[in-house]
Order: C-alpha cells, then sequence, then structure tokens
C-alpha cells in the first residue's frame, strides 16, 4: 500500500507543520492552538496505530527520503518496536494535553498559551523523529528539537524552573556533543551513518578501540540525556520546578524516547555480541543499573516534595529498564522487560504525576505532610495516585508487577541471582517511600475545617479527572495484559526485529 | 621517542587542537560559577566539536606532497579534477557539521534567554548567590 508506506515521514513532517500552525492560529485566537494541537495528536494516534498495524501485518516500513537510496539518503525505518513507541508517544500525548487544558490556564498567564502547546507539538515531533530515523545523524538533529523544545517547556514555569532548565541546557547538550562524538568517531571507522548499513560495516572493525571509545561516548551522552543513575543530577529540579502538565509529559515520554536510542543502538547497530565479547560490559551495565535502582530510591524516601520524590523514583526505574538491557545477552527475557516497562512506566508515571500536579492544582499542595485527609476531598485524583502507587510498589495484578517479573525471570534465566534481591529489595523501598503518602492521604485523622461551603467550586475539573483515570485503570488492564497470550505476536515481533536488525 | 612524536602527534596535529580546546570548553561549562561564563564554556565546545568533524573529512593529505597541493581539493567535478583524478575532500562531514552550527545556535539562543529570566528574577547571574537565594527562600519555608 503506498500510504502505509509513507505514514511515519507524514506523521514527523505534518507534526512539525502544525507547530507553526499552532503559533499562527494562536495569534488569531488563542483558544484555538489547544484545539489544534490535540485534534492534531489524535490524528497522529490513529497514524501510528495504523503503522502499528501495517509492520505486525506486513513487516517493517522503509522511506528514502528525496528517493536517494539508503546509504547515501536520510532513510526512516519503522519496525515493530518504532511503532509499538509510537502508539504508546502520542496515546499518552493525547490523555496530558485533555489534561493540561485546565492546568495550563491556571499555571501558566493566557498570552503564552498558543506558544505553549506550540512548544508541546514541536517536542513531540521531535520525539517521533527519534523514533522514526534510521539514521544516526538525523537522529542528533530530532534529539536536538526534542531536548530544545523541553529546555523552554520547563522554563515557561518561571522562578526556580528557569536555574532547573539551565543546568538542563547545559548538561542536555553536553550529552548531545558526546552522542555526535560517537558517531563521528563510528563514521571514520566505517563511513556510514545508516543503521542498517553501519550494522553490517561494523563487525570487521569491532576489534578496533576507535568503536570501542565511540560505543563509549554515544552511551555516556545517551545517560546524560535519559538520566540513568550517576548522570541524573539535572533532572530532580527540572521535574519539580516545571508546570505539572510538562513534567508528567516529560517524565513518562520525553525519557522512554531517549532511552530507546540506547535501546536501538545497542540492539540493531552494536549488537549484542559487541557488547557481551568485544568490551565484556553487559555485567557492568547491570550494576550500574542496578546502583540507580536502589540509590534512586534511597533518594526518594528522604524527599518532602512530592514531585520531586517522583523525579527521584524515575530515576529508579529507569535502572530497571537498563537492568533489562544488560540482562538481554544473557536471557531473551530481558527484553521482554525492557519492552514491558517501557509501556507501564509511561503508564504508571505519567499518572503519579498528573495526580500529583492535580493535588497542586487544586489545593497548591506539593509537601508530602500536607496531603491529610486528601483522599476526602479529592476522592478520585487520590485513588489514581494510590492505585499508579502500588502499581509501582509491584503488588499483582498492576503493571509494575509484570514488569518486575519479567526482570526476574530474565536474571534467574541467566544465572544472574544478585538482581533477583535488588528487584525484590527496589520493591519494599518502593512500598517505604510511596506507602508514606498513602498513609498521609488515607489513614491520618484530620480535622476539616467546617466553614468551608466552597466544596461545590473546588471539585476537580472532568477534563483532569477523567485522563488520570484512564491510566489508572490501565495500570490494572496491563498487568492483567501482559500476563496473557495477547501481546506474545507484538513480543515476538520487536524480539526478532530488533535482534536482527529489522531492517535488513 | 622521535618517531613517536611524529606518529601520534604530529601526523594527528587536528585531534590535538580539537582535544584541547574541547577540553577548555568542557571545563569552563562545568566549572564556572557564572552562568554566562558555563554559557561560553559550552559554545568553545561545541564549536570545537564541529572543528574536529570537519578535520575528518581531510582526506588527502598525501596530496600535498606528490601534486604539492594543500589536502585535498574542493568536492567539485570540474575537468581537471577528473582528468588528473584529485583526491577531493569528503563533504558529508562539513554538510553535517552546518547543521550542527544551527543547533549550537538555537542551544545558545535558549540559554540566553534563560539567562535573562533568571537575571530578571534573582538580579543576579552567580550560580552561588542563586543557590544561597534559594536556600533562603527553603529556611523560610521551613520556619512557618
Amino acid at each position: 500500500m503506498l500510504l502505509a508506506e509513507q505514514l511515519p515521514v507524514i506523521i514527523v513532517t505534518v507534526a512539525m507543520f502544525c507547530g507553526f500552525t499552532i503559533l499562527l492560529a494562536g495569534y488569531l485566537n488563542k483558544k484555538s492552538a489547544f484545539w489544534i494541537s490535540l485534534l492534531a495528536n489524535i490524528v497522529f494516534f490513529a497514524l501510528s496505530i495504523l503503522t502499528l498495524r501495517h509492520v505486525l501485518a506486513v513487516g517493517p516500513i522503509k522511506y528514502w527520503q528525496g528517493g536517494w537510496r539508503p546509504p547515501w539518503g536520510i532513510e526512516y525505518v519503522v519496525d515493530a518496536m518504532n511503532a509499538y513507541l509510537l502508539v504508546i508517544l502520542f496515546f499518552i500525548v493525547i490523555l496530558i494535553e485533555i489534561y493540561s487544558k485546565r492546568n495550563v490556564e491556571k499555571e501558566i498567564e493566557a498570552r503564552k498559551h498558543p506558544t505553549f502547546y506550540a512548544l508541546i507539538q514541536l517536542m513531540v515531533a521531535g520525539l517521533a523523529g527519534i523514533t522514526v530515523t534510521g539514521d544516526l545523524f538525523n537522529m542528533f538533529v530530532w534529539l536536538e528539537i526534542a531536548s530544545l523544545t523541553a529546555y523552554a517547556l520547563i522554563a515557561v514555569a518561571g522562578g526556580r524552573a528557569l536555574r532547573a532548565s539551565y543546568n538542563y541546557v547545559i548538561m542536555g547538550s553536553i550529552g548531545a556533543v558526546f552522542y555526535i562524538f560517537g558517531v563521528g568517531w563510528i563514521y571514520a571507522a566505517t563511513g556510514t551513518l545508516n543503521m542498517a548499513d553501519m550494522r553490517i560495516l561494523l563487525p570487521v572493525v569491532y576489534d578496533s578501540r576507535l568503536v570501542q571509545m565511540a560505543f563509549a561516548f554515544i552511551v555516556v551522552g545517551i545517560m546524560i540525556k535519559a538520566y540513568i543513575f550517576p548522570l541524573h543530577f539535572w533532572q530532580p529540579d527540572a521535574y519539580t520546578y516545571a508546570p505539572s502538565s510538562v513534567s508528567a509529559m516529560i517524565a513518562s515520554i520525553h525519557g522512554k524516547v531517549m532511552i530507546y536510542i540506547l535501546i536501538r543502538l545497542v540492539y540493531s547497530v552494536f549488537t549484542l555480541d559487541f557488547i557481551r565479547y568485544y568490551i565484556g560490559l553487559d555485567l557492568i551495565i547491570c550494576w550500574v543499573a542496578a546502583a540507580g535502582i536502589l540509590a534512586g530510591s534511597v533518594f526518594a524516601i528522604k524527599q518532602r516534595n512530592v514531585k520531586r520524590m517522583l523525579a527521584y523514583s524515575s530515576v529508579s526505574q529507569f535502572g530497571y529498564i537498563l537492568l533489562g538491557i544488560g540482562l538481554s545477552p544473557l536471557s531473551p527475557w530481558g527484553l521482554v522487560g525492557v519492552v514491558a516497562h517501557i509501556l507501564n512506566h509511561a503508564v504508571m508515571k505519567g499518572c503519579l504525576f498528573l495526580a500529583a500536579g492535580s493535588f497542586i492544582h487544586q489545593e497548591g499542595k506539593w509537601d508530602i505532610r500536607s496531603f491529610e485527609g486528601l483522599s476526602k476531598r479529592m476522592p478520585w485524583a487520590s485513588g489514581a495516585f494510590a492505585i499508579a502507587a502500588i502499581s509501582m510498589i509491584g503488588i499483582p495484578p498492576t503493571a509494575g508487577f509484570a514488569s518486575k517479573l519479567f526482570l526476574i525471570l530474565a536474571s534467574l534465566d541467566a544465572a544472574q541471582y544478585p538482581f533477583v534481591v535488588i528487584l525484590l529489595l527496589s520493591g519494599l523501598l518502593n512500598l517505604v517511600y510511596f506507602w508514606r503518602v498513602i498513609d498521609r492521604m488515607y489513614f491520618v485523622r484530620h480535622e476539616e475545617p467546617t466553614e468551608g461551603g466552597n466544596e461545590g467550586t473546588r471539585r476537580l475539573p472532568i477534563s483532569m479527572t477523567a485522563p488520570m483515570m484512564v491510566l489508572a485503570a490501565l495500570c490494572i488492564i496491563l498487568g492483567i495484559f501482559w500476563l496473557t497470550d495477547i501481546p506474545m505476536p507484538l513480543i515476538n515481533q520487536i524480539l526478532s526485529d530488533l535482534s536482527t536488525g529489522g531492517r535488513l | 621517542m622521535m618517531e613517536w612524536l611524529a606518529q601520534h602527534v604530529l601526523e594527528k596535529y587536528n585531534f590535538w587542537i580539537a582535544m584541547t580546546i574541547i577540553l577548555i570548553g568542557l571545563y569552563a561549562a562545568m566549572a564556572k560559577g557564572n552562568l554566562l561564563k558555563k554559557l561560553i564554556g559550552l559554545s568553545i565546545f561545541q564549536t570545537a566539536m564541529f572543528l574536529w568533524f570537519i578535520s575528518l573529512g581531510d582526506v588527502g593529505r598525501d596530496v600535498m606532497v606528490t601534486w604539492g597541493l594543500k589536502g585535498g581539493t574542493p568536492p567539485i567535478i570540474w575537468e581537471k579534477a577528473v582528468e588528473e583524478g584529485y583526491t577531493y575532500v569528503n563533504p558529508l562531514p562539513n554538510v553535517l557539521m552546518l547543521t550542527g552550527i544551527v543547533v549550537s545556535a538555537a542551544t545558545t539562543a535558549v540559554a540566553l534567554a534563560i539567562v535573562i529570566r533568571i537575571y530578571q528574577k534573582y538580579g543576579t547571574i552567580e550560580e552561588d548567590e542563586i543557590l544561597e537565594r534559594e536556600l533562603q527562600e527553603e529556611v523560610r519555608y521551613a520556619s512557618g
């Protein structure tokens, strides 16, 4: 089918143009910005589902920009992994945009709304671009589009967000330059920038110190961007002070797409053989991930600000994904854990940030110690928070349980027993810091101020509650979904696409 | 010793120069307390990376000796070049770095805009003074 071949490029370019359309339309009518953005993202969501169906039925989509053949021209490749990520990306973006309408009206002054939605749309275009591209330098450009808009979106909140955003600019740019350094080294070694081509040419030079250096530079660069444990310093501030909907969006999808770059490079460009036999990095990756899992949780325990706690919890959760990557040369379950956790964490963390944002929106409460009686006043939001928190802890039948189960199976299969202990311990630590919040919300006795009378006016708008409830419901549905046979064709397709490159 | 020097330093002088500048830039970006100086460091860092990347494309070094030319010729097809089989410089790194320069300019613009906003809010662009101000706010919050 002719259209299906062009779906990835349609999504990316139209998303890009939408960014500018929103800006122009916003000058005429401030309200139109939100609706254009929402409508566009719903269309892209539908297109990305079409893409996924096409990829599962027919096979990877390849699109040559300008008709130039791959090693010379830029190639866009969508295989099962990319299509899966695209669907997650647009689904979460739609929900968070619906939520953000009322939230942004309160947190950001009206004259900035068109710019805000234009930036969101550009960020989504950048993230979609990273997902569909099959060219390493093109990926850098999309990476910078996604990052630059994220810097600006964080800074929109003003105040302390400015300093947080500035740190992010410095660290993020250093990360991007490290990435392009690595790309330069492998370009010098192989003379190509196309991923599929590079996969064919690299094995000859696996022994070369140049290629090993290149891998190190790329990994460090992406680790800064994806805030993996030792390099996460910019992240907690940025998440804490950004506008609530931006925190949710960045936490649930920005980081996922960043770590997708690492997954794509590890599996499809450098291949697991290189990681395991030429540089022997697989277990080191696992231990870095384990350190991140524990350190993120320990830092989260001592936080008072709920958003900062969630930010550290994200650092810990990215350790899970990295652990899956590290275990995958030893066991196929590792990759299953990665694939499952990308979706699960996007849903759980999105839900948690939306709920935390609604506490701040409604009552201005960000301090966990002031959460008494919140379950009475905001039952839906607290309920969503509690379900997502239980899912993060990993109690069955929730989504978090499924990804923990896959990772534990992976460590058992690989005979790496210490990681089983670390995963269980991390579940306990999650319990400690989430239970603190749930306990405050549900069980601490609280004296209701009787002279309220304004209960009716203070109800949370339905456009903010609904996305949270959808995500909270998904936390449970996904937990069952992953344990059934339904996702098996998808997982198998992703596994085979990633490990054969999917693009040959 | 001289052989080592010739092989690792003189022959790869472009790497040494670029790496020195890169380290200067990285140091400034990480260690300086003034936000503008950090940004200058970042710009140096990025620009040095472009320099290094472009020098990768210079493949015609041996031509210097045989034809008395300085490096490869520009990557343009003209009659004499085709006839005599000139080695030409790889154009791809140059093109890539053009894109890189655009990205770097955009990063600088965003960072400068944020610095201006920080100056409007805090009245200073020294990082330690800003942190001190934030600490005072924390203390004020904690004491009610």
